[in-house]
This record gives C-alpha cells, sequence and structure tokens, in this order.
C-alpha cells in the first residue's frame, strides 16, 4: 500500500488525540469529584497533572507540523491534519477548565455555601459525555453523530442557566459570601464552555469528511432562562 | 563463536583469491588484445617502410612537373595528379546535391513503408558492388550513351540529328549558342564522363553516411523549429542541414578518399594511360594516379616498375592523407558541442 | 465547470485520438480558460502529453495519429487552420530545454525570421522583449552573441520560453517545463509562468502535484482506464481540487495513494 510510513503516522497522531481525549475527560470528572468532596490533595494533583495534558498536546502538534513540512499532506489529509491541530487546541484549553474547577475547589475550602451539586454534577456528566461521543465521531469520520451531539449543547446552557440563578440568588442574598459565590460562578461556567467546545470538535469533524466550514449553532450568550428540574 | 569466526575467515581468504585470479583474466585479454593492435599497426608499419624504401629517393620535382615518358629519370605523373584533382573535384560537385538531396528525401519526406524499406535494401546493396560494374555502367550510359548517338541509331533518324561522320558519330553543338556550353554527346572517354561514373560509384555511400548525419540531428530540435511554426522546407534548411553538414562533409570527403584510388572503373569507362598533356575542358581526355602507377608497374624496368611505381604511390597516399586530414579538420571545427 | 469569470480560450469538444489502432484519448469535454493557468496532472501514459500536443497539432508529426471531435480556438476549430499558423499562435516549450545550436540572438529570432522579419531593428527589439518577459534580458544582454547551449539548465529553458514569446502567440503550451531542471530554477521558471498569465493563457503539464497545487489556477485530473485510454476524471479550481475533489479517484492520486 502507498505511503505506508505516512499513514501510520497519521494514525498515531489520531490515536494520541483520543489518549489525551480521555485525559481530559478523566480530570474533569476528578475535579468534579474533588470539588464535591472538598478533596483538596486531590485538587492538588489534578492541577499537577495538567503539565501532561499541556505537553501531548505540544507533542501532537509538532507532530503534526512535521508531517505538513515532510509529506505535503492534500485533499482529505490536509484536512485531516489541520482539524486535528485545533482539536488538540480544543482539548488542551478544555483540560484547563478541569484544572480551573480544581483550583476553586481549592479556593472555596472549606466554606460552607450552598452549592447546586446535581446541577454541576450532570453538566460535567454531559459534557464529558459529549466530548467522548464527538471524539468517537471524529476517529470513524462520521456526519450523523457529529451533526447530532451539537444539540445536546442546549442541555448543558440549560443547566448552566439553572446554577447561574441559583448562584446569583446566594451572592444577593448573602453579600459576605460573594467571594466563594464568585467561585462557584467559574466553576459552572468553565463547565458550560467545556459543552461548547465539544460542539466545536464536532464542526471540525464535519469539516474533515465534506470540506465545509459549518457553525452548529451555539448560543453561550443568551439571557438566563428559567428551566424547571 | 569459533566456528562462526572461521567460517568468516575462510570466506574472506575465498573472495580474496577469486579477485587475483579474475585480474590475471583481465589482464590476459589485455595483452590479447594489445597484440591484435600491434599486429595491424606492424603491417601497416611494413607497407610504408617498404614503399619509402623502395620509392622515396625518385620524389622530385619532375615527378611532379613532367608527363611520362620512356626515359625514367624524366618520367613525371603531372596529368595523372591534374587528372585525379579534377575527376575529385567534379565528383564532389556532383555527388553532392544528389547524394545529399536523395538522402534527405528518405529521411524527411518519405513515408516508412514496404516500397521505402526496398529501397534501403537496394541503395546498401549498391554500396557494396564492385567498382568495375560502375565503370561498365559509366561506358554504356555516360560514355556510349547506349549508342543513340551514333549515325545509325533510331534517334538520329527520327529527329534527323547531324552527327559526327564516323561510324561512332557524336553529337557536337553550343548551348543557346553560348561557344562556352559546347556540348558533346555521348560523353565518350572525358573528364566528366569519368567524373560521372566516379559519382555513380560514390553516390551510395554518400546518401548512406548523409542520411546517419541526418539522422543524429537530435529530434527535439526538429519539434522546437515545428512547434515555432516554421514549414517543413524551413526546418530542413535552416536547422537540420546546417547541423547534419558537418557529418555530410566528412562522409562525402571519406568517400572522395577511397574513389581517387580506383582504377578499375575508370579504365573501363576509357580513361587513357598515356596522356601527355593537361585537360583543357571536362570534355578531354585524362588519366588518374592510380592509373599512372598501374602503368609503370607493367613495364619491365626496374626504375619504373619499382621505384616510381612507389614514389607514385608515396603520392597518392600523400594526397589521401591530406583529404582525410581536412575531414578531420572540418568535423572539428563545425562540430556542435550539445 | 468554476472557470465562470474567464472566457473559453480553448474548447474541446468529445475529442477522442488513436496512435493507429490504440486509442489514447476517450471523450474529452473540457474548457480551458483564457488567461489562466490550466495544469493537467495524471499517472504516467494518461495522455497528459498527447491531449497538450492536440491543442497545436503536433501530434500530426507522427502518421499513424487519428482525432475525432472538436478542439476550437477562440471558437474556430484548429482544424480549419494551416498547421503552421496554428503554431504561431499556440507556441510550446518542451520537458528538455531544446535550444538551437546557434547564438542566444539567433535563437529568439528564428521565429520571427521564418515569419517573414528581416528587418535587423525590428528583430533586435522582439529579442530584447522576450527575453526581458523571460525574465532572461539581465542574465544574457551582454553576450547574445553566445552560444545557447552554453548557458546552464533553467536559463536555457528560460530561453526557449522567450523563444516561443518571440512570436507573439496567445497560448502557451509547457509540457513539464521545470522536470529537468533543479528546485531554483524550477521556482523561477513558476514565477514566470505566474507572471506571463497576464498576457498569455497557459496550458502545462505536470507530473509534480506540488508544482500544478503552486503555479496553476485551473487543474485538469487524467487517468488511464484499463485499455489504458486516456480520460478526464476531475476538472475545477486548484484550490477546490486539492483540498475538497469530488471524485474518490482525484483523491487518491492527489494523496498520493494510488494503485
Amino acid at each position: 500500500m502507498a505511503r505506508d510510513l505516512y499513514n501510520r503516522k497519521i494514525q498515531q497522531i489520531k490515536d494520541e488525540i483520543l489518549l489525551l481525549g480521555s485525559m481530559v475527560e478523566q480530570a474533569t470528572l476528578d475535579s468534579v469529584t474533588a470539588f464535591k468532596h472538598r478533596d483538596l490533595d486531590a485538587a492538588r494533583t489534578i492541577i499537577e497533572d495538567d503539565q501532561a495534558i499541556n505537553d501531548k498536546r505540544f507533542a501532537i502538534e509538532n507532530a503534526i507540523m512535521i508531517l505538513f513540512a515532510t509529506q505535503q499532506p492534500l485533499a482529505h489529509d490536509l484536512r485531516l491534519l489541520s482539524a486535528m491541530l485545533l482539536i488538540s487546541n480544543e482539548l488542551e484549553r478544555m483540560g484547563d477548565y478541569a484544572k480551573g474547577v480544581a483550583h476553586n475547589a481549592i479556593r472555596l475550602g472549606i466554606s460552607d455555601i450552598p452549592v447546586p451539586i446535581r446541577d454541576i454534577e450532570k453538566m460535567a456528566e454531559l459534557g464529558v459525555s459529549m466530548l467522548h461521543r464527538s471524539l468517537s465521531a471524529f476517529v470513524n469520520e462520521s456526519m450523523e453523530v457529529a451533526a447530532k451531539i451539537p444539540e445536546e449543547d442546549d442541555l448543558v446552557d440549560g443547566l448552566f442557566n439553572k446554577s447561574y440563578r441559583s448562584i446569583v440568588n446566594v451572592m444577593v442574598s448573602n453579600p459576605t459570601m460573594i467571594d466563594d459565590a464568585s467561585f462557584l460562578l467559574w466553576v459552572v461556567h468553565n463547565l458550560e464552555r467545556f459543552a461548547d467546545r465539544t460542539v466545536n470538535i464536532c464542526e471540525r469533524t464535519l469539516f474533515i469528511v465534506s470540506g465545509e466550514m459549518m457553525e452548529m449553532d451555539v448560543s453561550d450568550d443568551e439571557l438566563p432562562e428559567e428551566v424547571d428540574e | 563463536m569459533i566456528a562462526k569466526e572461521m567460517e568468516i575467515k575462510t570466506k574472506a581468504t575465498e573472495m580474496r583469491s577469486n579477485l587475483v585470479r579474475r585480474k590475471r583474466i583481465g589482464n590476459f585479454f589485455l595483452i590479447l588484445l594489445i597484440i591484435a593492435t600491434l599486429i595491424g599497426l606492424l603491417m601497416l608499419l611494413i607497407l610504408i617502410i617498404d614503399i619509402a624504401i623502395k620509392g622515396a629517393d625518385w620524389i622530385s620535382p619532375q615527378l611532379f612537373t613532367n608527363y611520362h615518358s620512356r626515359k625514367p629519370e624524366k618520367a613525371g605523373m603531372k596529368s595523372a595528379i591534374v587528372g585525379s584533382v579534377i575527376v575529385m573535384g567534379l565528383t564532389g560537385l556532383f555527388s553532392f546535391p544528389i547524394g545529399v538531396g536523395a538522402a534527405l528525401y528518405l529521411e524527411e519526406y518519405s513515408k516508412k513503408n514496404a516500397l521505402t524499406r526496398f529501397i534501403n535494401i537496394n541503395i546498401n546493396n549498391l554500396a557494396g558492388v564492385p567498382s568495375i560494374v560502375y565503370g561498365m555502367l559509366g561506358l554504356v550510359v555516360f560514355g556510349r550513351m547506349f549508342g543513340v548517338f551514333s549515325a545509325d541509331s533510331w534517334l538520329v533518324s527520327t529527329f534527323n540529328l547531324p552527327v559526327g561522320e564516323t561510324a561512332l558519330g557524336g553529337l557536337e553543338f553550343d548551348l543557346f549558342g553560348l561557344s562556352f556550353l559546347h556540348l558533346k554527346f555521348p560523353f565518350g572517354r572525358s573528364l566528366l564522363a569519368g567524373a560521372l561514373t566516379m559519382t555513380l560509384l560514390i553516390l551510395p555511400v554518400v546518401i548512406i553516411s548523409s542520411r546517419e548525419a541526418i539522422r543524429a540531428v537530435p529530434n527535439s530540435i526538429r519539434l522546437a523549429s515545428y512547434g515555432l511554426g516554421a514549414t517543413k522546407w524551413q526546418t530542413i534548411s535552416r536547422q537540420v542541414l546546417p547541423i547534419a553538414m558537418p557529418g555530410i562533409l566528412t562522409g562525402i570527403i571519406l568517400a572522395l578518399s577511397r574513389a581517387i584510388g580506383e582504377t578499375a572503373p575508370l579504365i573501363i569507362m576509357g580513361a587513357f594511360t598515356y596522356v601527355p598533356f593537361l585537360p583543357e575542358s571536362v570534355w578531354d581526355q585524362f588519366t588518374v594516379m592510380p592509373i599512372q602507377i598501374y602503368n609503370w608497374i607493367t613495364l619491365p624496368q626496374e626504375d619504373y616498375r619499382i621505384h616510381l611505381a612507389a614514389a607514385g604511390i608515396l603520392v597518392l597516399l600523400a594526397v589521401l592523407l591530406s583529404f582525410n586530414a581536412i575531414a578531420v579538420f572540418l568535423r572539428k571545427k563545425l562540430e556542435i558541442k550539445w | 465547470m468554476e472557470q465562470n469569470n474567464f472566457r473559453t480560450k480553448i474548447g474541446v469538444q468529445n475529442f477522442n485520438l488513436h496512435y493507429g489502432e490504440f486509442q489514447a484519448l476517450r471523450d474529452v469535454n473540457i474548457s480551458i480558460p483564457e488567461n489562466q493557468i490550466t495544469s493537467i496532472i495524471g499517472p504516467s501514459g494518461c495522455g497528459k502529453s498527447t491531449f497538450l500536443r492536440s491543442f497545436n497539432r503536433m501530434n500530426e508529426l507522427i502518421p499513424t495519429v487519428k482525432t475525432k471531435g472538436e478542439i476550437t480556438l477562440d471558437k474556430i476549430n484548429i482544424n480549419e487552420l494551416d498547421p503552421v499558423e496554428l503554431r504561431k499562435i499556440v507556441g510550446m516549450v518542451f520537458q528538455r530545454p531544446n535550444p538551437f545550436p546557434k547564438s542566444i540572438f539567433d535563437n529568439i529570432a528564428f521565429g520571427p525570421r521564418i515569419h517573414g522579419v528581416k528587418n535587423k531593428e525590428v528583430l533586435s527589439g522582439i529579442v530584447e522583449k522576450s527575453l526581458r518577459q523571460a525574465a532572461l534580458w539581465d542574465e544574457v544582454k551582454d553576450n547574445l552573441n553566445k552560444s545557447g547551449l552554453a548557458l546552464s539548465g533553467g536559463q536555457q529553458q528560460r530561453l526557449c520560453i522567450a523563444r516561443a514569446l518571440a512570436v507573439e502567440p496567445e497560448v502557451i503550451l509547457m509540457d513539464e517545463p521545470a522536470s529537468a531542471l533543479d528546485p531554483v530554477a524550477t521556482l523561477k521558471i513558476e514565477d514566470l509562468i505566474q507572471q506571463l498569465k497576464e498576457k498569455y493563457t497557459i496550458v502545462i503539464v505536470t507530473h509534480n502535484m506540488q508544482q500544478a497545487a503552486r503555479a496553476s489556477d485551473f487543474t485538469l485530473f487524467f487517468n488511464m482506464a484499463e485499455d489504458r485510454a486516456g480520460y478526464l476524471v476531475e476538472s475545477g479550481n486548484t484550490v477546490k481540487i486539492f483540498t475538497n475533489p469530488k471524485k474518490e479517484l482525484t483523491e487518491q492520486y492527489i494523496s498520493g495513494r494510488f494503485g
């Protein structure tokens, strides 16, 4: 088969992306757990482990640059490699969100501010599930799956709005807790952005297959809505 | 471990001894080739030395200024030298346009089919026909012109041509009334007939070598020329021919240098052996160097048979060498460095 | 066809070509846009060069060639023109530089001379203009009597381009013009072609994918069928073909995953 080495290198990079994705998924779930139990040691570990995520992202970028220079990829290969550059970037940012949640867990410390933990856990579960399936769609180049996942972002947005509302209410009724409340806001904000970025990953997958860049409708600037549980 | 080492060692010595044997075989064949060359050189040297010994003393101004005479001391080959030069000159003049023209047609214009293949085979065969046959051809076609100009021929009776009184007849007149365009038919035993005969002789070789020279012109040149919108003739006259010219010229000169030594065809078509005058026109009788030499060899006196003949051969060889030198010079001068 | 903004310079309708019994090209239909660089790519033996040579009827120099279908230049069927006239309008540059064994001046003046230009001054003017257009003037202007063969490979090819330009063509055909040159000379030629497209329509055959991607506006991809006849697989804007081709075959060829 022609270009054996080239094909294997592309496959290797794909594998690394999947690996990076699972590192991010794990970090996110772990950070929410650490946050829930205020496990400060676990939180610190997560923050340290973010370095591994950054390193892997750079390694992936580097490998892709090398292929650009040495193999002159065209057409599908070109789209795939340039998409993977962007996906690795998205994943790294998502890793940063997980790190942020861990940071805020430490900042909150032993605060007794009421936390909408159920919603937060749900947001994390949804986000990680979306990421997992987005990466599968990416690997299988499945346009159908990649096109459907962005719809689920609405659910995450809804949960965000709800949490936002309740945290603002706490701020209003307990001004002494404003600092702690703002840390909470960061946490839910990170998880909402996490889900947005999985949508970006789906857009990239659609680009790889069709050659067209399409914006999947993602509204993160809308006014918060009341969502019933 | 040890077994492996031994294996490697034996392999190494095997290879080395093979090398010595291979070199020996190479050297052996080199020596054989050198011997082969030396044999050829030796023969040539013996020939030249032998001739030089026999004839060198007899090379004197007389050789070039005198005609053949009964006294060896006074004998020379003036008429033969002049005859050779004029015949070769005319032969070159005639064979160039005809030979190159035919070569151009065959290489550039004719389609490659059974007919052209047939023509090619025949031209190649003609190059191998014994020269004496060309002599007979020359005699019949140019010398006697099939006898159509004899007094009792059908041509003469039909057109009432004013032929001469003898049985041979012969038609003489001035073309367009101009005295320097005085024509004689048939050509008889003249320089013209001789030159034409020699032209026929070398024509196949000229055609073949010209074709080679034309074929050697890279096709990319033709393509470039056509690509610019040149016609076929423009491409041939402005690109192909100039590039092929060194090869063509070399071919003709070499063909002439062989023809200069031809005796039989000229004897057959009627060149004389004793010509005590210089020809003044192409219609005059003539002789050539090889015939003069042959004549001397047949005389009983040693001075003719051995010495003058050898001297004549030396002169002939000198002319031959200079022809070849000119050919080499021209080739070098006009050669294209791609 | 995506050359909507450009006039068609050469039109090809149902073009077929046979060498004797062997079909070299089958049912080609395409429009070559004016003042653009069109590249023809495809595997060896797919008929790219044969197709190119059909535009200036150089194929007719081979006796067994037969064609069917129509090729038009500015809507005129090229078979109705005298090939000699056609080749003045459609010039050609070959794969291996083939300057004549004459001086640089005579190389370029050859074209105008055979078309009747005799005046020395006019010829000098044409020679200078052509050499300037071919980006070679500065390198040779003091040495026009030097033999064309004494130039480097890249210079020789630019000389051949100047030679083709001297007869003032409208279309320039190039058959792998840089394949015999080193990378630096190749890039110079590509730059030159970019400049030339302003005034000329250029069609170039290349087996170098990157060159086609770098240097052309419009790309034709030819392939060889099972019976070894060449056919047009896909055509379109170069960028589109190289980032998102329509046909799977094109994708495979471009990515080097052919066969």
